[in-house]
């Protein structure tokens, strides 16, 4: 047991802990027992539910006391709140029952199955001992010690272990091509540039678990050789950084890096490299190229990076996710891991559940799960309780899968059979509010601008596309556009040369496929959801308007006009389509469409 | 060049020492760094930091005018590690041993002493070239222009030898020529000692054979060096100057002794293409073509024979210089009738066996490189395959000899003066060209930041750089390519002429004079 | 050696060869933009993309490297349909100016619009505007044209290690500048110019100066340094307006600024078109009238009082006083009282009859030129 009289605190500091006002809550803590002269074990732990945009990350500050092994998780923890906690729960013995999370935060968990998070949220990640506490650093020693190269390959391969970045390429085939390249120098690369707009899987694997990835860094460069590794994150992960710099120099201090690692002649070291926020530095040859030093740009494959990659030698570059996972593989044995998933889809995947869902947040559940258990166990269902329309899984990159297929098993074949793809794991949901032109725009628009303009298709090809979607959302679009659309996207998935390119049309071609009646509609004027300004028309319900000027003192177009007690009426006109109005009045007598 | 410009791309080590390539020869310093993109390494030696310092594995910073104790020290260095070519040495050399006394004192220690170099980058560089036997050697004016310019070539000379870096492909000794076609000129005999094609004029034998083919008794004494034509003009022993293509005004060192010398001459006949400061001062004055205007041959620098060809007709009555020669002849009682260029070529061909397999017709697209002594004759890339062509080679001894005019009290600065890459020679042509006038017309010096803030110098400020010769007025340019207490003039501008203050000392053997090391001093303009 | 087989011919290469280059060896055409021959490959444009047997999607044939029993198809429907969309999303975002345009007749994107057939452009949007604004008096750049191949990128890195450009900024908007956006601050040699597969880099000094079909080209060699640099005169109504360099000659192109911008000095106004004989009479130092008058020791300023010094003569007038001049002197003080100082900057052959004359015409070995200098 931790404490002298077992008394363990968590409190979430993760990004979004942190952001609620953690660090307050620890002094608050610190403060609080020493008064009372507690000595107590305090863990800065850093849990998955704690981070994420909405939902769990909402009843942040999340604070953990476990006494005598009896956890209690409190939400919405705020300093002035410690006090009482402290007197009633820790000297008292009787929980703050108010305080206490609710059914929802264990349901959120219920059907949830953890290996890269099982220790996020439970260990200190600030703390190598902790680590080690749980098994850290076992699967390195044992591979070190006990194993060859090829019998690591051996065991990688039969787990099934597929690169979580969202390729899906067999990890042990991967290590096995390096490790049989001939050369004096390779070079294994950690991805952690994560760059989906919304997604915050890998992040959060750094934040809670670092040297999980360490370890699994560790394994892959023994495997193919390697004494030089990278980890090339992203430099708004500022926290992930500093925690990564801090593991990385105890792992050196503890003999787990540098020079003749455990006792072994195995060297290897790793070096944190910061990424400018690019995109496209996600993709692993433009990823090569910035490390270089050049402009993060993607060069052709073949040769793909494994025989000639950074500096020209071979180069493994592995997800984070992937990586977290090698050392459970090692500890557990592949057949454990395989038990997970389905028979080409192995083990867990982390999702980041975003959108109109009830329970956003960060997820980890076995491959192959289908996604409406996703959605409605695990999310609890939309938040707006209006009917959902589509989820969008796989970022920039991927696709929508429509309400009627929710039983799609989430798997890499599975989501690559309804034209969507796992990717690196973003899952976003929608409503009927959301307009599915617009949502390919804005996806659109995320990739034209993150295009790095080397090859055509992409630079000039997402710009048209672009354009041609501005003007169907503007109500200006053509007959035959949604066929244009068609055509230019897939000629830019096929002719261009890196992945943004080459996946950057899926949204289109999804929503197109699930959703033509849409673009469509739009064509012919209208914007079902009522989303794409150009197309909404502004108007009062007469028989609901009691002429209280709320909406004509809100218009700042002075599109409306009206007599005090007698019903109003909007100039289209004039309106700007701000929705103003819309938001002002209290009698729902505003209506678009 | 004992080499080829194409064979630098297998050099493993480029040793470049008294040249700024990618300013005067540009398109050799690209296929340097094609090298260098192939793993070759570069060492430079020079007092300038020169542009392709950024793409050098060493830098050798030294004083100017100490060149000879730099090589001895790396031949030193070389010697004492072992990496001397002792096959090559026994083969094909002679004196090995004298010339092994001659540098003992040049220790790294010694070397380092006079030339301002770190005696780790000596040895640096000495490991580095000495361990190589794929190591070309590179020299332009930084190397000649010196009153000991002599001594120079031949330390070089003694290195090369040492470590038997040359007579191989993509090894040797390659001094980059400055003008388009020196080779030529010297190939053609325009040398004062020698007929075309190096053939000495005090051998009886030579002399027969070329009265015979030109049908004329030639005179048996040894000619005027150019530099010694201005001496003898200057004493009144020259009487009458013929200048083709040439501007001793502005290139000539100590110009206000140039110009006197030149107007003590009866008479002075120019041709050029332009009405040059030299052309001024003619009695006569013939309009020439250029190059675009007129057929032939120019040399380069790697010995390769290459077209030139007609493409517009010269501006008004200006003639090509053949006519013009040729005319001039008939009217002294010497005819010399051709109907083309390519007559001319034919005949020194027959004069000199290394050019004898050479046509034009053959070199309608590629040119070759001479000795090319039969029509088959594929041209020869590098010298000295099959050995020497006098069987053995001497090693010279040479001592270090400081420049003739070091800085002291009054002159505490040293001038040294080259080319930049915009402006070409006296500027006759490129100063014509309004692009390169209008990016690069100014004259300047280029001043450390250092001595610049020490005399309260500023940027673009209008300085005096005096010598015991003269003076000119000129804009300060800061920067660090130049050491303290060095400065450096490009000699193109005749507004702010550097060879207004150069010195007209001459290396003795050579004549060459030494533009890169004179004293000044720098003062404010009041 | 590789055996690879392209559209059912096989060929055996070394490895490391691309397939374009192994194409090319074929004699198989594929169309290319970005790709240059002396440079590394970049798989930009697109255009050289072809079908790889068991290869799911297309590859572009540039960067390719060939591998044991590949099989390769440069041409399919697909394959045409694709390249036809790439060239119509390029010329969707370049101004349709070719009537004015200086590379006109030269332009690589021209020529596959025009085999394309390209009229119409059914992606037609938004093109790039920018503001030409480089002061710079050598390169025109006219970034509105350009393809963004990378090409002029790489030249500048690669051969001539300056690295004056790079991309910037991103997607749609990316763009090759200078750092900052400031002027071109290079070496001018101009290989960028060379290299640019459409309209984007020109020279200054030769816009508007003549189409390809008046000119002549005339190939020759460069009449600066020692190097020797193999260039193409460009002639038009008896005047040099341009100088390029060919690819397959020994200097692969590359030329330095001097060779490729300095050539106006041809057609200078100052050049002489008269024999002139002197009538001024002399004085020791030939000092003009002005500077003897302030007794200033600089140099004489250029062309001084042209007709004050001179006047023009026939070439029988001068040759016949020049011999006259000659023949008294050699009279009087012998043939040694004579010297001829010769130019590297003139051809072997002039130089030959020049020596021979001074030799064999004029009785002395008094000749030497300007190698020390």
């Amino acid at each position: 047991m931790k404490a002298n009289n077992n008394t363990t605190i968590r409190i979430c500091m993760g990004t979004g802990g942190i952001a609620a006002g953690g660090a307050e809550v620890l002094n608050a803590f610190k403060k609080e027992l020493n008064l009372a002269g507690i000595k107590a074990n305090i863990e800065k732990n850093c849990s998955m539910h704690k981070v994420g945009c909405r939902g769990l990350c909402a009843k942040d500050v999340l604070v953990d006391v476990i006494i005598n092994d009896e956890k209690t998780t409190y939400q919405f923890i705020k300093s002035d709140m410690v006090p009482r906690i402290v007197k009633e729960h820790i000297i008292e013995k009787t929980p703050v029952i108010d305080w206490v999370v609710g059914e929802d935060y264990h349901n959120f968990h219920k059907k949830q199955f953890k290996v890269v998070l099982s220790d996020c949220g439970s260990i200190d990640p600030e703390d190598i001992t902790a680590y080690i506490g749980v098994k850290g650093y076992e699967a390195a020693k044992k591979v070190l010690i006990s194993l060859k190269p090829e019998e690591v390959v051996e065991i990688i391969k039969s787990s099934g272990l597929r690169g979580r970045g969202g390729a899906g390429f067999p990890t042990g085939v991967k290590w096995e091509i390096a490790m049989k390249q001939d050369s004096k120098q390779k070079y294994l690369i950690c991805n952690a540039d994560e760059g989906d707009p919304g997604a915050f899987m890998d992040r959060s694997v750094i934040e809670g678990n670092p040297h999980a990835v360490i370890e699994g860094m560790i394994i892959g460069a023994y495997t193919i050789g390697a004494d030089k590794g990278y980890v090339y994150i992203r430099a708004e992960y500022p926290l992930a950084v500093e925690r990564l710099k801090k593991a990385l120099s105890d792992a050196r201090e503890n003999g787990f890096l540098g020079k003749g690692i455990l006792g072994t002649k195995f060297n290897f070291d790793i070096k944190v490299k910061l990424g400018a926020g690019a995109f496209v530095c996600g993709e692993e040859t433009a990823l090569i190229a910035s490390i270089e030093g050049q402009r993060g740009m993607p060069r052709a494959k073949p040769p793909f990076p494994v025989y000639h990659g950074l500096w020209g030698k071979p180069t493994v570059i592995n997800n984070v996710e992937t990586l977290a996972n090698v050392p459970c593989i090692i500890r557990n044995g592949a057949r454990w891991f395989a038990s997970f998933g389905t028979e080409k889809s192995k083990g867990t995947k982390v999702f980041a559940l975003t959108g109109k869902i009830k329970n956003s947040g960060l997820i980890e559940v076995p491959m192959g799960i289908p996604l409406r258990e996703i959605i409605y166990d695990i999310g609890g269902g939309t938040e707006s309780g209006k009917a959902l329309k589509a989820v969008q899984t796989g970022g920039p990159s991927g696709g929508c899968i429509p309400a009627d297929m929710l039983d799609t098993p989430v798997d890499f074949e599975s989501l690559a059979k309804v034209g969507s793809i796992v990717g690196s794991g973003g899952m976003v949901v929608l409503d009927e509010d959301n307009c599915m032109v617009n949502m390919a725009q804005y996806f659109l628009q995320f990739t034209q601008m993150e295009s790095c303009g080397k090859c055509v298709p992409c630079r000039i090809g997402t710009k048209r596309l672009l354009e041609i979607l501005d003007r169907i959302t503007k109500g200006k679009g053509k007959k035959g556009d949604i066929e244009l659309l068609e055509k230019l996207s897939r000629d830019i998935k096929a002719a261009s040369l890196c992945g943004l390119g080459q996946t950057a049309p899926n949204p289109v071609l999804s929503t197109i496929k699930y959703f033509r009646h849409e673009y469509e509609a739009h064509l012919q004027g209208k914007c079902p959801a009522a989303v794409c300004k150009e197309l909404l028309t502004y108007y009062i319900l007469e028989e609901f308007c009691n002429g209280c000027g709320a909406c004509l003192r809100a218009c700042p177009a002075g599109a409306i006009t009206g007599e005090k007690k007698k019903p109003h009426f909007i100039d289209s006109e004039i309106c700007i389509k701000c929705g103003a109005c819309f938001d002002a009045c209290k009698f729902k007598a505003v209506a678009k469409e | 060049m004992t080499n080829t410009i194409r064979e630098i791309e297998g050099m493993e080590v480029i040793f470049i020492i008294g040249s700024n390539t990618k300013e005067t020869h540009p398109v050799i310093a690209n296929r340097m760094l094609k090298a260098v993109k192939k793993g070759a390494k570069i060492i430079i030696a020079d007092p300038r930091k020169v542009p392709l310092v950024r793409f050098s594995e060493i830098f050798l910073r030294l004083n100017p005018g100490t060149d000879v104790a730099l090589i001895n020290g790396i031949a030193h260095v070389i010697l004492k590690e072992g990496l001397n070519n002792r096959e090559f040495v026994i083969a094909r050399t002679d004196g090995f041993d004298k010339w092994k006394e001659s540098i003992e004192s040049f220790t790294p220690e010694n070397a380092s002493k006079i030339t301002g170099v770190p005696k780790e980058d000596i040895i640096k560089a000495a490991l580095l070239y000495g361990g190589s036997r794929k190591a070309g050697i590179f020299y332009t004016m930084g190397i000649t222009q010196h009153t000991h310019g002599t001594d120079n070539v031949n330390a070089i000379a003694n290195l090369a030898l040492l470590t038997g870096n040359i007579g191989k492909e993509h090894t040797g000794i390659n001094p980059l020529r400055g003008q388009n076609n020196v080779q030529g000129a010297c190939d053609a005999g325009c040398l004062p000692n020698v007929y075309p094609g190096y053939q000495r004029i005090d051998m009886p034998m030579v002399k027969k054979k070329f009265e015979e083919a030109w049908h004329a008794s030639l005179p048996d004494k040894e000619g005027l060096k150019s530099t010694e034509m201005i001496e003898s003009a200057s004493e009144g022993k020259l009487k009458a100057l013929y200048i083709m293509g040439e501007n001793p005004m502005l290139t000539d060192p100590n110009i206000e002794h140039t110009r006197k010398a030149l107007g003590k001459l009866d008479f002075l006949v120019v041709q050029d293409i332009f009405l040059t400061e030299t052309a001024a001062l003619a009695d006569v004055v013939l309009p020439a073509t250029c190059f675009a205007e007129k057929t032939g041959t120019f040399i380069n620098t790697e010995r390769k024979v290459q077209l030139v060809r007609k493409a517009v007709e010269p501006p008004g009555d200006a003639k090509e210089d053949m006519w013009i020669i040729s005319e001039l002849s008939a009217r002294m009682g010497h005819d010399m009738k051709y109907s083309s260029a390519e007559e001319v070529f034919e005949e020194l061909g027959n004069l000199w066996p290394a050019l004898s397999g050479i046509s034009y017709n053959r070199i309608r697209n590629h040119g070759i490189h001479w000795p090319c002594p039969t029509k088959d004759h594929p041209g020869t890339e590098y010298l000295y395959k099959a050995g020497f062509p006098r069987g053995r080679v001497s090693f010279t001894p040479v001592k270090y000899i400081p420049a003739a005019e070091p800085a002291d009290k009054d002159y505490p600065f040293v001038l040294t003066t080259g080319r930049n890459l915009f402006q070409y020679h006296s500027g006759s042509m490129t100063r014509r060209v309004a692009q390169i006038e209008a990016h690069a017309g100014e004259p300047y010096v280029e001043i450390n930041a250092e001595d610049a803030r020490k005399l309260g110098v500023k940027p673009d400020e209008k300085i005096k750089v005096s010598s015991r010769r003269g003076q000119i007025e000129i804009k300060a340019r800061i920067t660090d390519s130049v050491s303290e207490g060095i400065v450096f003039i490009p000699m193109h501008y005749k507004e702010a002429a550097a060879n207004v203050i150069t010195s007209d000392a001459l290396d003795p053997y050579a004549k060459t004079p030494e533009f890169k090391v004179c004293a000044v001093k720098i003062e404010k303009m009041v | 050696m590789v055996k690879v087989t392209i559209d059912s011919k096989t060929i055996e290469v070394a490895e490391g060869t691309t397939v374009l280059e192994a194409a090319r060896m074929l004699n198989i055409q594929i169309p290319t933009l970005c790709h240059h021959p002396k440079l590394t490959p970049f798989g930009g444009c697109r255009m050289c993309i072809v079908e790889v047997k068991g290869v799911p999607r297309p590859l572009t044939s540039c960067t390719t490297p060939v591998s044991e029993g590949m099989e390769v198809t440069t041409s399919s429907p697909e394959i045409e349909e694709l390249r036809k969309t790439v060239l119509e999303l390029i010329l969707s975002d370049h101004p349709n100016d070719c009537m004015i345009c200086e590379k006109a007749g030269d332009c690589t994107l021209q020529e596959l619009a025009y085999f394309y057939g390209i009229k119409e452009n059914r992606f037609a949007g938004e093109r790039r505007v920018y503001e030409k604004r480089d002061g710079n008096p050598f390169i025109e750049r006219d970034m509105e044209k350009c393809i963004l191949c990378g090409r002029c990128v790489k030249v500048c890195e690669e051969v001539q290690g300056v690295e004056a450009i790079d991309f910037t900024y991103r997607g749609f908007k990316s763009k090759i500048c200078p750092p900052f956006e400031k002027d071109l601050k290079c070496e001018f040699c101009g290989q960028c110019v060379a290299v640019c597969p459409t309209g984007a880099l020109t020279g200054k000094m030769w816009a508007l100066r003549g189409r390809q079909k008046d000119i002549k080209e005339v190939d020759t060699t460069c009449a600066y340094c020692g190097t020797g640099c193999n260039i193409t005169l460009h002639v038009r109504a008896n005047e040099v307006i341009r100088v390029t360099s060919k690819e397959d000659k020994w200097n692969e192109g590359w030329l330095c600024v001097k060779g490729r911008f300095g050539y106006t000095f041809i057609n200078s106004p100052d050049r002489l078109k008269k024999p002139l004989i002197r009538i001024e009479t002399k004085d020791e130092g030939r000092r003009t009238k002005d500077e003897k008058q302030e007794g200033i020791s600089r140099p004489s300023s250029l062309v001084p009082h042209l007709s004050s010094l001179f006047r023009e003569a026939t070439w029988d007038e001068a040759l016949d006083y020049t011999a006259q001049r000659l023949k008294e002197i050699k009279g009087k003080h012998g043939p040694d009282a004579i010297a001829g100082l010769s130019s590297a900057r003139c051809t072997t052959e002039e130089n030959y009859l020049f020596q021979k004359f001074v030799r064999a015409g004029l009785g002395t070995n008094n000749i030497d030129h300007c190698a020390r200098l």
